[in-house]
């Protein structure tokens, strides 16, 4: 048969080596994940001695069962200060309910930082020369600023605003003031000098999207909690035995991960 | 100093389904050719990763790099032209197979109406039913002329479908039977059928079962994985160039590709074409290939602005109408629409394929009475369920707010439970809608960009009134709890994909004072140069047009292999 077919079937023989590898990095993971039990950013810089069993302590079966440590989480773009804006403002845009989580436990904002921090970013892939002149709203953005600049500009003014109208930083406010802040952006009642407001808004609304439902490769999605909340099952390679089916389908995600060759 | 090649038969500028088809075709009988393609190779191979709405969909992964190339756009001559900085509107391809890897499938047959759209509505309506400055014109060519490419073009392909009963006859059936029909696509047969219209299995390229076309290729069968559009296919399923005709090629042993070169102009002399000149993109050397035949089978942006920066052909002129290049650029009329809301059921609307749906062509072309409405021609009317990706898809009731709560818990609650029926409008040529290069914005070589003139007319909103309450009509049919009715047509937005279905500016015709091409893509002006593609539509009609492409292309091939026995003009 053709090429085609023969990749196929490669995949279907592919999938079981793949999770055992996956069992065997997760193995690893265990292990190092062991040293810094609750080792998230916030906890190295403010180590919290409380619940934590001191570095001697031998490790006993009732310590809380370590997790695998993500690297993945920590910025390549953003400042401290500014990831926290982020992610307490995608909170608000996609927030934990009983549904399950939000943004925060999502990684969303960990993903627009790794983003910003990509040719999206910099807006590499899109034609930037000048000259440079306001346009029709039809005519499509025609700012020089790319988008990291974009969200330089709005997160500074998102802690300016929530400064001077509660005296407090955004990620300090009630999730209340946090949505009226929001709103302050999307109907352009911020003013900013060089960038619509409710435009940054739109791309902070899409980006919390994307961080969302993206493959967790980006480091939104975690656990694809995104795709399960959404019955959404990921990457599947064949729904031919259920399109005719008339009853609703509830596939367990998979994600790219699994398409690694040995 | 240009580096000078030896000189081939035949020089193709662009390796996508038109520059594929002309290469399978000419090395076939025997053609020494090159294709020159801008982008990279690919291959299937290169799709292990493909399930990846955020590169591929939103990071726009397959298409054309926009800092180094883009067009212009205004609405009319009186606004300034400004780039296109990011993607929004449609989406440009690149690389083998263009634009022909990464579409949908959904492969239609303009109707016999449409080739000679001007004398039949003048037939039926009398002349006044064209208003003054649309400038629609019969192709040069009709349906029964062009049907055997049709025909082969499907067998190439493998074109699953249904016969459609409205429109042109065909000399024999689809090649593989109609793709899985879902239960959203049975609700819309059914509705449809209630409402005493005509629904069919929409025609698709996604094979509905293992194929072996007449030049030997043997495809796999579609999975209905549901990553279709803005992606490569996995499998080999979805008819691609890369699967299909440049495999035929290549076995020829006739047919070099050379990719990463990008070709700058058209090389001529005395009316002839002698070659092109191209840039290795990995050297930067400008290098020259002579060519007995030239074939430009590039995008439509591409086709027009190579003639127009290589000078060739009269550059159309919207102040007199007079003048070939650049001429009745058209798009496609994608506003009418409805969404309905499903409170009892839901869908696996996760699965699907690009072209897995059922259209009516009740309303298409003159397939009904036009003589109390204020426009001409129409659009067919589909439910097609391609896979709703998660990012892309978060259709909420209109009350819903934009973000929070409320927005999450709608969102994930209709995610599988709202379904689209969708016009796919035809959209007609005025004197005032055209191509030509920018003055101010150059790509990365220093070229001036293609610049597009174009905005909707009255008559595009008479038609999405029309066709957005057709479509509310059957989604009321099929069941919905809450249907919204899209049929208002607000002016053309850059930003917002509506459709990769840009057309004409090298069209063709009967005649060279009014087309660029004969009806074998010949140009008028010069006989050894072909220009193939939906460039040379005289006007879009209200389907996806890539069946049409390809059966001009093999039209094309048919009188390149003509022309190089005997030369002169073709017609």
């Amino acid at each position: 048969m053709s090429n085609s077919t023969s990749d196929q079937s490669d995949r279907k023989e592919q999938a079981p080596a793949s999770s055992s590898r996956r069992n065997f990095l997760k193995g690893t993971g265990l292990a190092v994940g062991g040293l810094i039990v609750g080792g998230v950013a916030g906890n190295l810089i403010r180590p919290s001695t409380k619940n934590e069993p001191s570095p001697s302590a031998p490790s006993s079966p009732e310590v809380a069962e370590p997790v695998a440590v993500n690297y993945n989480q920590a910025l390549m773009y953003f400042s401290q200060e500014q990831f926290k804006i982020v992610e307490a403002a995608t909170e608000r845009i996609f927030p934990k309910d009983d549904q399950g989580p939000g943004a925060q436990e999502l990684g969303v904002a960990y993903f627009i930082d790794h983003q910003l921090a990509g040719q999206w970013g910099t807006n590499g892939r899109e034609y930037m020369s000048g000259p440079f002149f306001a346009g029709e709203t039809t005519q499509g953005y025609q700012g020089h600023l790319r988008r990291r600049e974009i969200f330089d500009i709005a997160l500074r003014e998102m802690q300016n605003y929530s400064n001077e109208k509660y005296k407090k930083d955004f990620p300090k406010l009630t999730p209340e003031e946090q949505d009226a802040v929001l709103k302050a952006f999307e109907s352009d009642e911020v003013k900013l000098t060089t960038i619509s407001a409710s435009g940054f808004l739109r791309t902070l609304i899409t980006s919390t999207m994307e961080g969302v439902y993206a493959d967790p490769l980006y480091g939104g999605n975690t656990s694809m909690d995104g795709w399960k909340m959404k019955n959404y099952p990921g990457t599947q390679m064949s729904y031919t035995d259920i399109i005719e089916k008339p009853e609703f389908v509830k596939i367990q995600p998979a994600s790219l991960r699994d398409h690694m060759a040995q | 100093m240009a580096k000078k090649l030896p000189k081939v038969d035949v020089v193709i500028v662009g390796v996508g389904w038109a520059g594929g088809i002309i290469a399978s075709e000419l090395t076939k009988a025997g053609l020494n050719c090159v294709g020159l393609e801008r982008g990279k190779e690919r291959k299937t191979e290169d799709y292990y990763m493909v399930h990846d709405e955020l590169r591929y969909a939103r990071r726009y992964e397959m298409f054309q790099d926009l800092s180094k190339e883009t067009i212009t756009f205004r609405p009319n001559e009186k606004i300034r032209a400004l780039p296109m900085r990011s993607y929004g509107s449609f989406l440009l391809g690149d690389g083998l197979g263009g634009a022909g890897v990464h579409w949908n499938g959904m492969t239609f047959r303009f109707l016999p109406y449409d080739f000679e759209i001007r004398s039949k509505t003048i037939e039926r309506y009398g002349k006044n039913k064209i208003p003054a400055g649309m400038t629609v014109q019969d192709w040069g060519i009709t349906y029964d002329e062009l049907e055997p490419y049709f025909d082969k073009f499907e067998k190439m392909t493998g074109l699953s479908g249904e016969v459609n009963p409205l429109g042109g006859k065909r000399s024999s059936d689809y090649p593989t039977p109609p793709m899985k029909v879902s239960p959203v696509m049975k609700l819309f047969l059914d509705a449809s059928k209630k409402l005493n219209y005509h629904p069919f299995v929409m025609p698709s390229a996604n094979l509905s079962t293992d194929y072996t076309n007449p030049d030997g290729i043997e495809r796999a069968a579609c999975q209905y994985c549901g990553y279709c559009e803005r992606f490569g296919c996995e499998y080999g399923a979805k008819a691609d160039p890369v699967v299909t005709v440049i495999p035929v090629a290549k076995n020829t042993g006739k047919f070099e590709i050379r990719t990463h070169s990008n070709v700058r102009r058209i090389l001529h002399k005395d009316n002839k074409a002698t070659g092109v000149m191209y840039i290795d993109m990995t050297t930067g050397e400008e290098i020259e290939q002579p060519a007995d035949i030239v074939v430009v089978t590039s995008y439509v942006f591409s086709n027009v602005k190579l003639l127009l920066t290589s000078k060739i052909g009269k550059p159309y002129d919207p102040a007199t109408g007079k003048g070939v290049v650049g001429k009745n650029y058209a798009y496609q009329v994608e506003a009418a629409a409805a969404v309905g809301f499903f409170e009892s059921k839901e869908f696996n609307l996760y699965s699907g394929a690009g072209s897995m749906g059922v259209t009516i062509d009740d309303f298409n072309g003159d397939n009904f009475d036009h003589s109390n409405y204020e426009f001409i021609h129409g659009a067919s009317i589909s439910y097609s369920q391609s896979g709703n990706r998660p990012i892309a898809n978060n259709t909420v009731p209109p009350d819903t707010p934009g973000w929070g709560q409320a927005f999450k818990s709608s969102s994930l609650k209709y995610y599988n439970r709202n379904v689209s029926v969708w016009a796919e409008g035809s959209c007609m040529p005025y004197q005032h809608h055209f191509l030509d290069l920018d003055t101010t914005y150059k790509d990365s070589f220093g070229d001036p960009l293609v610049r597009i003139t174009f905005d909707f007319e009255e008559r595009d909103k008479h038609m999405v009134k029309f066709m957005g309450d057709k479509c509310g009509e059957v989604l009321k049919g099929m069941g919905a709890d809450q249907v919204v009715v899209y049929n208002e047509q607000g002016p053309y937005e850059i930003t917002n994909y509506q459709s990769t279905h840009n057309t004409g500016g090298v069209i063709m015709g009967a005649s060279p004072d009014t087309s660029a091409v004969n009806s074998y893509l010949q140009m008028w002006d010069m006989e050894n140069l072909f220009v193939v593609g939906a460039s040379a539509f005289a006007h879009n009609s209200g389907y996806n047009p890539t069946g049409t492409v390809g059966a001009l292309a093999y039209r094309a091939a048919d009188g390149i292999l003509k022309y190089s026995k005997s030369g002169g003009s073709l017609v």
